[in-house]
């Protein structure tokens, strides 16, 4: 069946509020041309995109970035998601909340929080967040949430300088007094991508690392929740990318930009439409970004006669253009994509070079040479 | 790690950051969790809307066993292999 005619309301909206962040990490979702402060939209906007939300039948929203505690709002924002039933989700680095904002959030009625981690080991961590002293900030505030009485789940990026201490994070997690943990492979979009090299751990390295979490769940049954993501680039079948594209979720760029999934302004063509001249509902029901890969009518003929087709919704479309050129073409991490063995090339060469520098995520060289202007004159 | 079974005198609560509520767009109850929404069907929403954290698990499987007139030793199997199952997700704590 086609669902683009009357597709049904999404479950979970991620909510950008700000590319602004303190942190660098070369595997951040974010797009590689941030949006500007300038440009975010306003407190009511907000506040008035939330009802939308709530109208719609969203269910969860995830306030994210950047980091969203830079933004002052963010209580308020909170506060209002919690008062229309909203369930609210804090996607944090955690290193420029303190104790009376983490309390104020607690106040305003925050549902969850999830705290971002580089890894165990202090050093590598700072390396990887281009932030020294970031481990001590993240676990100081871990404490924040637990004494506040949030419950908190932290979440890992695997690459290849942390993926032997996958179980140690893991065990980071329980001691933190963490519900859950989300220990996902790096995914190849955006910074990823262009650090792919720098990133990405051999077959070998993510064979043990699974093991380390099989193992991991079966000694902390009960204990923790661990959520695992698997490497696309070594798998055999393709994740249902966002529940499908434009089935369940939805996500909102800080200028309000609506989405169908954060990497989805990769995809040349696609026109996306603003919070600002329509309402989400609207947006979600016929944007023609939505409706591109809605259902199951766009696909090739190899994935729409394939039996998966409503399993997997055809993978991920931003990783069909990143490797193959063409975002309606068959998931590349699918064993019957044509371009699957090449696909498990490209990794198997990443990950046997030594790694290359990281490539940091930064506003674009044009935004730093203005505030270079600036700071000088 | 192995679980401990679920005591009758336990007194089981919805999990912190685990809310039950009302889903007015789809005409439907659901579980909001981190990261997870699960629809419980029927029976499932008649435990989860008994566990306030102050009534036991055996006050819970005699007003089941009233409301469906049924035999309370089925109703004491299911209330407790959802509970267990529950608690192992996180979605429930007791």
């Amino acid at each position: 069946m086609n669902e683009a005619t009357n597709p049904s309301p999404p479950l979970a909206a991620l909510l950008e509020l700000t590319h602004r962040c303190p942190l660098q990490c070369p595997y951040c979702s974010n797009p590689l041309e941030l949006e500007r402060a300038k440009g975010e939209l306003s407190t009511a906007e907000w506040l008035r995109v939330l009802d939308e939300a709530a109208e719609l039948g969203i269910l969860q929203v995830h306030f994210s970035g950047g980091e969203p505690a830079v933004r002052r709002d963010l209580p308020d924002l909170v506060a209002h998601a919690r008062k229309i039933g909203l369930y609210s989700n804090l996607i944090t680095s955690g290193v420029t909340l303190d104790q009376p904002k983490v309390a104020r959030l607690k106040e305003a009625g925050l549902d969850h929080v999830q705290l971002s981690i580089q890894d165990v080991d202090h050093q590598t961590a700072a390396f990887i967040a281009n932030y020294p002293g970031v481990q001590g900030k993240k676990l100081a505030f871990a404490r924040m949430v637990k004494e506040a009485g949030l419950p908190l789940t932290i979440n890992a990026v695997i690459n290849r300088h942390n993926i032997t201490r996958v179980e140690r994070m893991i065990d980071l997690a329980v001691a933190l007094g963490a519900g859950r943990v989300e220990m996902a492979h790096a995914q190849y979009y955006g910074w990823a991508i262009k650090n792919r090299a720098a990133l990405m751990p051999t077959l070998e390295q993510v064979h043990e690392a699974s093991r380390h979490v099989d193992s991991a769940r079966e000694r902390l049954r009960g204990q923790i929740v661990i959520d695992y993501v698997l490497p696309d680039y070594y798998a055999r079948q393709p994740k249902a990318c966002m529940g499908g594209w434009g089935r369940q979720f939805l996500n909102i760029t800080p200028s309000g930009e609506v989405l169908p999934c954060h990497a989805a302004q990769t995809i040349p063509g696609l026109v996306f439409e603003s919070v600002r001249h329509k309402p989400l509902g609207e947006i979600w029901a016929s944007s023609p970004a939505f409706e591109r890969f809605r259902g199951t009518d766009w696909m090739p003929d190899l994935c729409r006669t394939c039996d998966q087709r409503e399993v997997d919704w055809g993978g991920c479309r931003c990783q069909a253009l990143a490797v193959v050129g063409d975002a309606a073409a068959t998931d590349p991490a699918c064993a019957l994509s044509p371009k699957n063995a090449a696909l498990r090339a490209l990794a198997d060469d990443a990950a046997s070079q030594p790694p290359p520098d990281f490539v940091y995520r930064r506003m674009t060289p044009h935004d730093s040479k203005a505030a270079l202007v600036t700071t000088t004159s | 790690m192995t679980i401990p079974p679920l005591s009758s005198e336990a007194r089981p609560g919805l999990a912190p950051g685990v809310r039950l509520t009302f889903d007015k767009a789809r005409d439907r109850w659901v579980v909001l969790a981190p990261e997870r929404v699960l629809v419980p069907d029927e029976t499932a929403l008649e435990i989860l809307q008994r566990c306030d954290g102050a009534k036991q698990v055996d006050a819970i499987i005699d007003e089941l066993a009233t409301a469906y007139s049924a035999d309370r030793s089925e109703i004491e199997h299911d209330v407790k292999d959802l509970l267990a199952s529950l608690i192992e997700k996180r979605i429930v704590t007791a």
